[in-house]
């Protein structure tokens, strides 16, 4: 197809780490085929290549955490028609949310020589809290699986297959035995999102909640049952406290067992 | 060996057992049967005896479940795990069609896959009424389901009675166990007394007596059949938990709104493990998938569960939104409108939604709370609609 026919696909960046956006150049066997059918217009960790917006899909990589963030995520969502956020820190704020619980300049008076020459927000927060997002995709990082039929249901103008129930139901398709029930390994599966196909369970490790909380969940209940089976609540805050500190249920999860 | 009659009672000795096995495999079955995996008893392929989990068993209680070995070297001396067998005859996931485009429009592919023809070797009582339920839901109607039908066609089934009961089992209130009264080839009652160890075998099917003129039987005393007996017994009083089954159907439909609903609510996790686990939860969800070209085109059918948002999605938003009305569904309908849908209840006792929920939720101590406040209506009642 001609390149100018096609849509025009941007690949963002804020704060992370870059594994989100490298799931898309992991995608080796997909890649000449997603490349026959977008035009891959911005995506600096792939080509210097630039070519300019308006956007036809744009993916957007890490949290906010700069004055300048604020601004130019601004102006990505001008250019875009539509807006995907990919990772757990553009979803919900990423493991550097954690500051969000602490005093950062205390962190930045202790890490660096000249802390005056940083310019940072005291909180990490996610992309949906400063402009609209068209669609999440959970995970840190995100699943190739996932990541690929988003794009095959904007490319065919479906919706996509991205479920928002729990790990369990993954884990129980897959036939695993429960490593909660069976081994007494504290998970959080029955609180956070499918998508990764329950591979911690599947190597005998409870959930760490990558994805972060599943549809209504009841982390009140679950954090119970991690008392009864030797949590403290110091244990607790920290179980909560991972890739998706920042996300609406989980924080105050956190911060009750906090107080 | 000479053809048995059906309704016959024999012998097979220990160190003969692996031959209904070898005959099985012989006659070109696929031998699925209970073995150890990870810190569990799941069902899986099976080549020979030794990948039973011989002398294990295992301690359930609500949320907990444990491997504890015995010391007799038991075949079957176990009750039933996290999985059942539906996972072979309604598989969690399944193509159901694919379909290529074409110049003026698509084409279905044709379907290659051949499908296995299983035995299933260890089948408990209450999964063998799990077993003949889904024969209920799937196939004894006008539509049928193909997916369960053509697995279930030549299936053939190695019951095995309970001579212990599990902590969390209450086949006994439900008339579903521990003895298994129909719908098997072969059943046996494990025996082990001292230095003996046999297995009294009763012949159910022409094809289970055809099955056992390649093994080594003998013929069963009257001692045997009565310590076979004995045994199941025993397993019927030791049940760890019960159900009042009473008048159960119009206890719940009488009492939707009862204070109980809340309370478990505040504890499920809507994590649909119950569902997941359950013999006889049939429920499934049918996606499409395209690959990137937009030449390829896939249905599959996976598993879903009522504890979803998704499941009770219509125009408009979700119809269950709160857990209460979700737990409260899978509940009703196991217990009560089932019987209104295919004239038995839906669960058959098995326990596994107690010990495989991650908070220990169980059906007989949420029933009997109910019951304990919740009035059973004079008059037969109908399906509150909610
Ligand atoms: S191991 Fe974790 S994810 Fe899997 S069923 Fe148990 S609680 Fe759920
Ligand atoms: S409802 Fe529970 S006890 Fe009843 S058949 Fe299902 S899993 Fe077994
Ligand atoms: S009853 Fe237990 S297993 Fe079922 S959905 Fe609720 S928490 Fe999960």
């Amino acid at each position: 197809m001609d390149n100018n026919q096609k849509p025009k696909l941007a690949v963002w960046k804020f704060a992370s780490c870059d594994g989100c956006q490298l799931t898309l150049l992991n995608c080796e066997d997909e890649l000449l085929a997603i490349a026959d059918k977008i035009q891959i217009a911005y995506f600096p960790e792939a080509t210097r290549a630039v070519v300019e917006g308006p956007y036809d899909l744009s993916l957007v990589e890490g949290s906010i955490t700069t004055p300048e963030d604020k601004e130019r995520i601004q102006k990505i969502r001008e250019e875009s028609n539509f807006l995907i956020t990919i990772g757990a820190c553009a979803t919900s704020g990423g493991i550097q949310a954690l500051r969000n619980f602490k005093d950062v300049k205390e962190f930045t008076s202790i890490v660096y020589a000249s802390p005056e020459y940083i310019s940072t927000l005291d909180t990490s927060t996610p992309i949906a809290d400063h402009v609209e997002v068209d669609f999440e995709l959970r995970g840190c990082p995100i699943s190739k699986a996932q990541l690929l039929e988003v794009v095959n249901a904007f490319l065919f103008n479906r919706r996509p297959n991205i479920p928002s129930y729990s790990v369990c139901i993954e884990c129980k398709r897959r036939g695993t035995p429960c490593v909660m029930v069976s081994q007494g390994e504290p998970c959080l599966g029955p609180v956070t999102q499918a998508g990764c196909g329950a591979i911690c369970p599947f190597y005998n490790r409870g959930c760490y909640s990558c994805f972060g909380p599943k549809e209504t969940p009841n982390e009140r209940s679950l954090s119970r049952q991690f008392v009864k089976m030797g949590y403290t609540n110091e244990d607790l805050v920290r179980a909560y406290r991972m890739f998706n500190a920042q996300s609406d249920s989980f924080r105050k999860e956190s911060e009750y067992y906090e107080e | 060996m000479a053809r048995l009659d059906v309704g016959s009672q024999v012998i097979i000795q220990r160190e003969h057992f692996g031959e209904l096995l070898e005959a099985l495999q012989k006659k070109s079955y696929k031998t699925i049967g209970p073995t150890l995996r990870e810190k569990a008893i799941v069902y899986e392929e099976i080549e020979s005896v030794n990948q039973l989990p011989v002398g294990w068993t295992e301690k359930q209680e609500k949320g907990k479940y444990r491997l504890v070995e015995r010391s007799d070297g038991a075949l079957f001396g176990y009750n039933v795990g996290p999985q059942s067998w539906k996972s072979y005859l309604s598989p969690p996931e399944v193509k159901l069609w694919s379909a290529r485009k074409t110049e003026n429009g698509f084409e279905v592919e044709e379907k290659s896959d051949e499908m296995p023809q299983y035995a299933f070797i260890g089948v408990r009582p209450c999964d063998l009424s799990a077993i003949n339920i889904l024969d209920r839901v799937f196939l004894d109607d006008e539509y049928q389901d193909n997916v369960y039908g053509e697995r279930r066609k030549g299936l053939f089934i190695v019951a095995v009675n309970c001579t212990e009961a599990g902590n969390t089992c209450f086949c006994s209130s439900m008339g579903t166990g521990p003895r298994s009264r129909e719908g098997y080839d072969l059943a046996i009652t494990e025996i082990i007394d001292g230095v003996d160890h046999f297995f009294v075998t009763d012949v159910g099917t022409e094809n289970g007596a055809a099955v056992l003129e390649e093994v080594t039987w003998e013929k069963a005393g009257d001692s045997a059949v009565e310590a076979a007996e004995e045994r199941i017994n025993e397993a019927a009083d030791s049940m760890g938990r019960d159900l009042d089954t009473d008048r159960l159907r119009d206890l719940l439909f009488n009492n939707f709104e009862h204070p109980q609903w809340h309370d478990v609510a505040e504890r499920c996790l809507s994590c649909a493990n119950c569902t997941m686990v359950c013999p006889t939860c049939f429920c499934h969800t049918v996606e499409e998938v395209t690959d990137l070209e937009g030449d390829h085109a896939e249905r599959w059918r996976i598993w879903d569960s009522c504890f979803t948002l998704g499941y009770s999605y219509i125009h408009g938003g979700s119809v269950r939104k709160s857990t209460l009305s979700r737990y409260r569904q899978w509940m009703t309908h196991k217990l009560a409108s089932w019987h209104d849908q295919f004239g038995t209840s839906g669960c058959v006792g098995c326990g596994r939604c107690i010990t495989w929920c991650p908070v220990g939720i169980d059906i007989t101590e949420e029933t009997a709370a109910i019951r304990k406040s919740g009035k059973v209506p004079e008059e037969k009642v109908d399906q509150p609609q909610p």
